[in-house]
């Protein structure tokens, strides 16, 4: 209930908060809004399940150029649902295969893959537009009469998106599989003489996370314009490690509030200094020094043992 | 018969770890698997349990044949096993342990289903506690209860009496007792009292062959068993 009520609040007070961003603010939040939701795929995998993938752009991707693409032909409220269901097919692709591995293995064979992923967008650069990307119509970007393109209906879009995955996560983790994911990550040996199938489980988190990241570059390409190779390259498989790193990997609030502090601890140095990575790579020491469980993940340790 | 085992076999390399072993449980029985260290009494249940794969043979579980199900179907099918080196989750709490065995099973209120396998054992007051931390013997009963709260129909206890003191090893077999018939159980175990006092039969595996199979006391009386334990 408590558990509830505070995840409530979050989205209320996003809600809230809109009448008081400024505009380059408000454009902001909606963006880290949605990159809040890769950022819960990618926890459902890691935190949750323990699968530490380096891969997961090519989920993220997979729904951005579906989306991004189908768009040019169809109605955007028909391209959205059909982002997410890409990526949510990538990751249940990768995972038939890359879950035959685990630990380090696992690690390398789905950056091999995410990098095969974003070669191919490069190759095919006639459909994909290559490294230069597309942009999308301002027609295109219409989601049932919304304007995408306006800061309030973007707005709005991202914290409905951002608000339905986070209570279907808080869901996810309290429900009996979201036990299960747990369990495989603290030990699967013991999980798999409980009666759980380790490589069934997975494959259904590693398939969720990537509905999440699906989902996410979907609502990402309608709602900035934009459909690129950098979202398929390598740092977008490392951002979302290091949000749910800061933010506290296996808590359902941790994503989120490492996408925000880590999307503006960029956006404040880089207004002071060319070296804005420098500023992360401090940060990221001073959080496995000083929190190693992240900001929610202390907060939890700390006395607050209910946050999910 | 709840479980028959015919020509199980699985070699290492040239280590013949376990040879052509037929095996048969009665439903109901509590088993004893004894033998020198090296015998092969943890691969054996890792084959019936299905943690190592079967080279040859077959092993049939209440009618069913087994043989090549993995080994988390195996427990759904009602095959429990507990771990020689106790398999816990330390950083989640006592009850969530439980939990996990107990949701598996399929509950119908799964909060009070969990106190009761809980008050089972004895742990009720610690399931707050995160089990990592409970003493060693505690840790070893929660993977008892976690094993029992699969109602299994067979239970594999993989020397669950070591490192536990006097008094836990009375309240292990009174607790061991307390399943049966409904459960069979199938025991691998150091302690001659313990063996002694709980097995209906008990078998002697030797080298990964079967030396001897029946009851305590002609067990006790056999010359084989005595020149393979003694060296005589």
């Amino acid at each position: 209930m408590k558990a509830l009520a505070l995840h409530l609040a979050l989205i209320g007070a996003l809600l809230a908060v809109q009448v008081v961003l400024p505009p380059y603010h408000y454009t902001n939040v909606a963006r880290v809004m949605v990159l809040a939701v890769y950022a819960m795929g990618y926890n459902i995998a890691f935190g949750y399940t323990g699968l530490l993938s380096l891969g997961h752009a090519l989920f993220f991707a997979a729904g951005m150029y579906a989306t991004g693409l189908a768009v040019h032909s169809a109605p955007a409220l028909l391209a959205l649902p059909l982002g997410m269901l890409a990526g949510a097919a990538m990751a249940l692709a990768v995972g038939l295969l890359a879950l035959r591995t685990a630990g380090v293995a696992f690690m390398i064979v789905t950056l091999m893959f995410a990098q095969a992923g974003y070669l191919t967008i490069l190759y095919y650069g006639p459909v994909t537009g290559g490294d230069e990307g597309f942009v999308l119509a301002r027609e295109a970007r219409m989601l049932a009469g919304l304007d995408l393109s306006a800061d309030g209906p973007r707005y709005l879009t991202a914290l409905a998106i951002f608000g339905v995955a986070l209570l279907a996560n808080l869901a996810l983790v309290r429900s009996g599989f979201g036990r299960v994911m747990v369990a495989m990550r603290e030990n699967e040996e013991r999980s798999r003489m409980l009666g759980y199938d380790p490589f069934r489980t997975k494959l259904i988190a590693l398939t969720l996370s990537g509905l999440y990241s699906g989902t996410a570059g979907a609502a990402y390409a309608l709602m900035f314009g934009y459909v690129g190779a950098s979202f398929a390259a390598i740092q977008y498989s490392i951002l979302p490690l290091l949000w749910v790193l800061l933010g506290g990997a296996g808590t359902v609030l941790g994503p989120f509030f490492g996408a925000l502090l880590m999307f503006y601890l960029i956006d404040l140095s880089s207004s002071v200094t060319d070296a804005s990575n420098l500023v992360v790579g401090v940060a990221l020491l001073v959080l496995v020094l000083f929190a190693p469980k992240g900001i929610l993940g202390t907060i939890r340790e700390r006395g607050a043992r209910w946050l999910p | 018969m709840i479980l028959e085992a015919r020509g199980l076999t699985r070699h290492f390399g040239g280590l013949r770890a376990i040879h052509a072993v037929d095996f048969d449980l009665t439903q109901g029985e509590i088993h004893a698997l004894i033998g020198p260290n090296g015998a092969g009494k943890t691969t054996f249940v890792g084959l019936l349990s299905g943690r190592i794969p079967v080279e040859a043979g077959t092993i049939r579980f209440a009618g069913d044949d087994i043989t090549r199900l993995p080994a988390h179907r195996r427990v759904r099918l009602g095959i429990a096993y507990t771990f020689q080196i106790t398999s816990i989750y330390p950083r989640l709490s006592v009850h969530d342990n439980l939990a996990l065995a107990v949701q598996q099973r399929g509950a119908a209120d799964l909060g009070r289903e969990t106190l009761a396998a809980l008050e089972r054992v004895g742990l009720a007051g610690r399931a707050a506690q995160e089990a990592g931390t409970l003493a060693y013997g505690h840790q070893r009963l929660l993977e008892i209860a976690m094993g029992l709260a699969l109602s299994p129909r067979l239970l594999i206890l993989d020397e669950p009496t070591q490192g536990l003191a006097n008094a836990e090893i009375d309240a292990f077999k009174a607790l061991v007792r307390s399943v049966v018939p409904e459960t069979t159980v199938l025991l691998i175990e150091h302690n001659m009292d313990v063996v002694m006092d709980l097995a209906d039969r008990i078998t002697v595996l030797n080298a990964g062959e079967v030396l001897a199979s029946g009851p305590p006391a002609q067990i006790r009386a056999n010359e084989a068993v005595q020149t393979a334990y003694l060296g005589g």
